[in-house]
């Protein structure tokens, strides 16, 4: 699956044996809760890896981290071999990066919310172009265009022009989604992307997310769709309390989970 | 003894206005529009300075916004056109003050300031309010896509907040075309100061009052359309259908209904 993205780097390109994300030791509090107890992860480039575990076990948290709407309190995530949030001090030390660096970090990463959060004063193709247009500078008819084709391939191609009010929570995630695409982003990260829709709009979103996988993009996906884990994963990372408890293939972690915790939450799910 | 209209007086106060009625009427209008134009630039400072991190310039302007929310704005227009003689010994508004061309006079300028300085203080509340109304996320979504701050907020936060702060804000105009007459205290010639020349020379303050009165409501009520365009504008994505002008009047279905 990874293969046809790794593909498009020539041979001799470094990246391609390089993890795309390296999460090392990954700390984060609020107040006096600790959520983040020390991640580690890396993700090589073409991967879909889903994350599985209890509500509260910090595996949003985590994904807010990797593009710093959380800033992280101990360990050091990079992206592409840069580092998130933090450049290096004099001292070695690291501090927070500038808000320009930061932002041109996000706009390489893909977010996608559980409640979607599309802009309501603006149409769906105007949701779309509008980071391109205003964070990137590209010209005007080349992003529309752009944005129509991401709409076809969402399948939204009649609902260019309507407002998020007037879509279904389906096609409003589906919307989102083609936002985030819009940015050509190197990473896409779903943040519990169906947890918020009708039962019956879930499974539009997941062929979405299906067929991008299936193009080779990197995902980070925090989800309950053990199906969707099973199918468009190549490996599941188990959190709880803060931590990774394990990670596996789908197929080794849904049916030979090593870890008790693992198993005690796989069996109330599945 | 009942009072007995004098209908020809009335009559000639409404329809018939002497010549210093017209300029007093510009005068308010010109007063009115400028104190709010100011007042919503300093309304939008003021939450710009208590969201900044520097801490006397909160202070500042947390103290600003207690006096003027706090003090009667008569005495505020009489402290900002004296005080400074007062305390000081020298004029801040000459009598005069000529302006692009124009000449007014500094009453006029001191008055506006007044009004404004009071407004910004109300606005500001208004803005803050209709600036926290917008859901996190939309700027949570606006970062996460490379927007900076500035950008998420004029671009995504500050379009939807104007939504919630234009009702408000109509209102707040609303009184402050009123509010002016309270101008005539420094010696503002417009439209109250009007009246109340007028009913010292005639002694009947009734007419000369009724007549002043409807005058003030034929303003609001051309502002009470404006305003109810302006609101179909912005809200033109998420709610077709507004109220109609005259519910407006009536002062019944003022809602929020269908907004965020």
């Amino acid at each position: 699956m990874n293969a046809q993205l790794a593909a498009a780097l020539p041979p001799t390109d470094p990246a391609r044996a390089l993890p795309i994300v390296r999460a090392a030791d990954v700390h984060k509090s609020f107040g006096t809760l600790h959520v983040l107890r020390g991640v580690s992860l890396s993700v090589m480039r073409g991967e879909v890896v889903c994350i599985i575990g209890p509500s509260g076990s910090g595996k949003t948290t985590f994904l807010r981290c990797l593009n710093h709407l959380e800033r992280i309190d101990g360990g050091r995530i990079e992206i592409d071999g840069q580092l998130v949030g933090y450049r290096e001090g004099k001292n070695g030390k690291l501090v927070e990066d500038t808000k320009v660096n930061i932002a041109r970090m996000r706009a390489q990463i893909g977010f996608v919310f559980q409640r979607f959060n599309l802009w309501p004063h603006m149409t769906a193709l105007q949701n779309i172009i509008e980071a391109p247009i205003r964070v990137k500078g590209e010209p005007v008819d080349q992003v529309i265009a752009r944005a129509e084709a991401l709409l076809d391939r969402v399948g939204l191609r009649d609902k260019r022009n309507a407002y998020p009010g007037r879509l279904s929570g389906g096609q409003q995630q589906r919307v989102a989604i083609a936002r985030a695409l819009a940015m050509k982003p190197k990473l896409m990260l779903f943040d519990e992307a169906t947890s918020a829709l009708d039962p019956e709009t879930v499974g539009e979103v997941l062929a979405v997310m299906k067929e991008l996988a299936a193009e080779g993009m990197t995902m980070i996906c925090v989800t309950h769709e053990m199906g969707f884990a099973r199918e468009a994963g190549d490996r599941v990372v188990m959190m709880d309390e803060g931590v990774v408890v394990e990670e596996g293939t789908p197929e080794s972690l849904f049916t030979r989970a090593t870890q008790e915790r693992t198993r005690q939450f796989l069996a109330k799910i599945l | 003894m009942l009072h007995q209209i004098d209908w020809q007086l009335l009559a000639e106060r409404l329809f018939e206005p002497e010549g210093p009625f017209w300029r007093a009427l510009v005068t308010t209008v010109g007063i009115a529009v400028a104190a709010e134009i100011a007042g919503v630039i300093i309304g939008f400072l003021a939450v710009l300075a208590l969201r900044s991190r520097i801490w006397p310039l909160q202070i500042v302007t947390y103290l600003y916004v207690w006096v003027m929310r706090g003090t009667p704005i008569v005495v505020q227009i009489f402290f900002v056109y004296f005080g400074a003689n007062l305390f000081l010994g020298f004029d801040l508004f000459p009598r005069e003050v000529s302006l692009i061309g124009f000449t007014v006079s500094g009453a006029i300028v001191a008055g506006t300031v007044a009004l404004a300085l009071n407004e910004g203080a109300y606005m500001s509340e208004i803005v803050r309010a209709g600036i926290d109304s917008i859901d996190r996320g939309q700027l949570e979504s606006a970062l996460a896509v490379g927007m900076l701050k500035s950008t998420a907020m004029r671009r995504i936060i500050l379009p939807q907040a104007a939504r919630v702060i234009i009702p408000p804000l109509g209102n707040q105009f609303n009184y402050m075309l009123k509010t002016t007459s309270l101008l005539a205290f420094i010696g503002v010639y417009e439209m109250f100061r009007d009246a109340q020349v007028h009913y010292s020379v005639h002694f009947q303050p009734v007419e000369v009052f009724i007549a002043v009165a409807l005058w003030y409501l034929v303003l609001t009520t051309i502002w009470g359309i404006v305003q109810v365009q302006l609101e179909r504008r912005f809200g033109a994505s998420e709610r077709e259908e507004t109220e109609s002008w005259l519910n407006r009047f009536l002062g019944f279905g003022r809602s929020d209904g269908g907004r965020r």
